[in-house]
């Protein structure tokens, strides 16, 4: 039987499902995360010292929230738990972490990645001032910290969070000037036999959507993003919609285009990746049970493709049944057929999903010039077309080493996407064809203090 | 102007700081992001544009909300809890 050393990266639904199977089965194993307290961003928890019952922090999800949390609380004696852990590096065997500062090694014989998601972002003019932030960071806001980001609130982009965070923030006493959608009506009536596979999710999609016409706030589909205005913050956002230029006065934005896997563990790791149509994005391969195309690599959750908490539990739980069963443990086979054939739906209704709120692949036609579309490094979106005209640069990475586009300190987290949209329309190829950023370690920032040697003179 | 707007979970301890050199009140839990931008419409000042910056994803992946401490440490404002006799500096005014 194979040494068990199995290392989590994330406590999220996937990471948290993942360690209780293994804790059911015998295993200890070292649970790392970035977070302070247990359950990801989507069931992310409130400092200790907050009150809002879990009703009111996760609506219709309080009960899948809980049960991931006690399902944490009810094996932390049994894991290695180190949370306000950063992972910066991974190779052969061993994380390279830091926490409160301080540097350490984590070795493993088996890595589940559990890394999950973040806000896919298309910029607009004026998408830097102070008040326009992702839809995660505004739900973030409210779920962690009791606050809005603002009064008068207008939420845009598409997919499913962008009406739930509205709901959230007209819930909480947030006044939503108005929701702007991409995507289109008859987008969602044409997706809707596919997602009826999850009625339960569909359902509470049209309620969101039903509750916020309801309550006033007005929605706006079929939209494109014109340009945010203010001077020292935002105070107005202005779209198109049906050929006319509307403008609606706000003093915060909070927008997304769905979500965007957090994948460079799995690069830095060496994993193999392949471009996925359906999510616009070269994503690590992984078989039915979640196994990378290295050894003793897993990948579960949204960090190895946007399929859900849901679907993140189960992908949790399945691939720590497949360590389990490469080390030669014996596993119940019958969960194991049950936990994918219903990852199998899950993917089904995503397909539905991605029907319901396309991205909208118009958006790099149109983007001016003098649009920042690296705000780490303020690479515009006219460098970069300049650089393809002038260079010939067709791949992602040499337009990264032209330009600095996604060589600043996000990594290319916030603006790879839309830069890769940028040079496939400047190159006049496919999107699947300019490749991707590739990571580099440390994969955050890590605090110059932190560094060996650092302040010892010679 | 402020930011962020408090909207629940105002009965927590306060916590005293200073922000570009004057004495402010925060709440025990409250992120650097909170305490400042609850008093404040930035975080700093982008060092290529000097146009004001506020954070972006709020959790952790975006680097954008970096703020300055007088002692010239530089702490990730979404990840960081405010404490007790923090100075932050947003880059709009020295220091009194």
């Amino acid at each position: 039987m194979t040494e068990l050393q199995p290392v989590i990266v994330g406590a999220g639904p996937a990471g948290i499902r993942a360690a209780q199977t293994l804790v059911r089965h015998g295993v200890r194993p070292v649970v790392v995360d970035e977070a302070p307290r247990w359950g990801g961003q989507i069931y992310r928890q409130p400092p200790p010292g907050f009150s809002r019952p879990k009703s009111a922090l996760y609506g219709f999800e309080a009960g899948r929230a809980d049960a991931v949390h006690q399902a944490m609380a009810g094996i932390v004696g049994q894991v290695d738990y180190r949370p306000d852990t950063l992972v910066w590096n991974a190779a052969d065997g061993v994380l390279d972490v830091i926490r409160e500062g301080r540097m350490d090694s984590v070795p493993y014989q088996q890595l589940i990645v559990a890394t999950g998601a973040a806000d896919r972002i298309l910029p607009f003019p004026g998408w830097t001032l102070p008040g326009v932030y992702t839809l995660g960071a505004a739900q973030v806001a409210l779920k962690f910290q009791g606050c809005a980001i603002g009064s008068r609130v207008i939420f845009a982009g598409t997919g499913p969070l962008l009406y739930l965070v509205a709901y959230q923030y007209a819930k909480a006493g947030a006044t939503v000037a108005a929701v702007l959608d991409t995507s289109t009506f008859e987008h969602k009536v044409a997706a809707a036999p596919a997602m009826l596979r999850q009625p339960g999710v569909f359902a509470k999609g049209l309620y969101y959507l039903a509750w916020l016409r309801l309550h006033g706030v007005p929605v706006h589909q079929g939209v494109r993003l014109e340009r945010a205005t203010g001077d020292t913050r935002v105070t107005s956002l202005r779209w198109r919609q049906d050929g006319a230029v509307r403008e609606q006065d706000c003093d915060a934005v909070g927008f997304g285009y769905a979500l965007r896997p957090e994948t460079q563990m799995a690069d830095l790791l060496g994993c193999r990746f392949s471009y996925d149509e359906q999510q616009r994005a070269a994503l690590p391969e992984r078989d039915p049970a979640g196994r990378a195309s290295i050894p003793g690599v897993y990948l579960a959750g949204d960090g190895a493709g946007i399929m859900g908490a849901d679907a993140a539990e189960w992908a949790g739980e399945r691939a720590a049944l497949a360590l389990l069963a490469d080390a030669g443990q014996p596993v119940d086979s019958a969960r194991e057929a049950s936990l994918e054939a219903k990852l199998s739906q899950c993917a089904s209704f995503r397909r539905g999903l991605e029907r319901a709120f396309p991205f909208p692949a118009d958006w790099a036609a149109d983007v001016p010039d003098s649009l920042v579309i690296c705000r780490c490094e303020e690479v515009t979106a006219g460098q970069l077309r300049q650089c393809a005209h002038d260079t010939g640069a067709r791949e992602m990475n040499r337009l990264k080493a032209l330009t600095r586009v996604g060589m600043g300190r996000c990594q290319g987290r916030t603006c790879g996407v839309a830069a890769a949209e940028i040079l496939a329309h400047a190159s006049g190829n496919a999107i699947g064809q300019v490749g991707r950023l590739r990571g580099q370690a440390p994969i955050k920032p890590l605090p110059f203090a932190a560094l060996p040697n650092v302040g010892v003179g010679p | 102007m402020p930011l962020l707007k408090r909207l629940a979970e105002t009965a927590r301890p306060p916590v005293a700081f200073t922000l570009d050199g004057k004495p402010q009140t925060a709440l025990a839990g409250d992120t650097i992001a909170t305490a400042v931008l609850t008093l404040a419409n930035q975080l700093r000042s982008s060092e290529f544009s000097g146009e004001p910056r506020a954070g972006f994803c709020l959790m952790g992946a975006c680097q954008d909300c970096w703020i300055a401490t007088e002692s010239g440490e530089r702490l990730r404002a979404c990840g960081t809890f405010i404490q007790e006799g923090m100075r932050l500096l947003t880059g709009q005014g020295a220091p009194e």
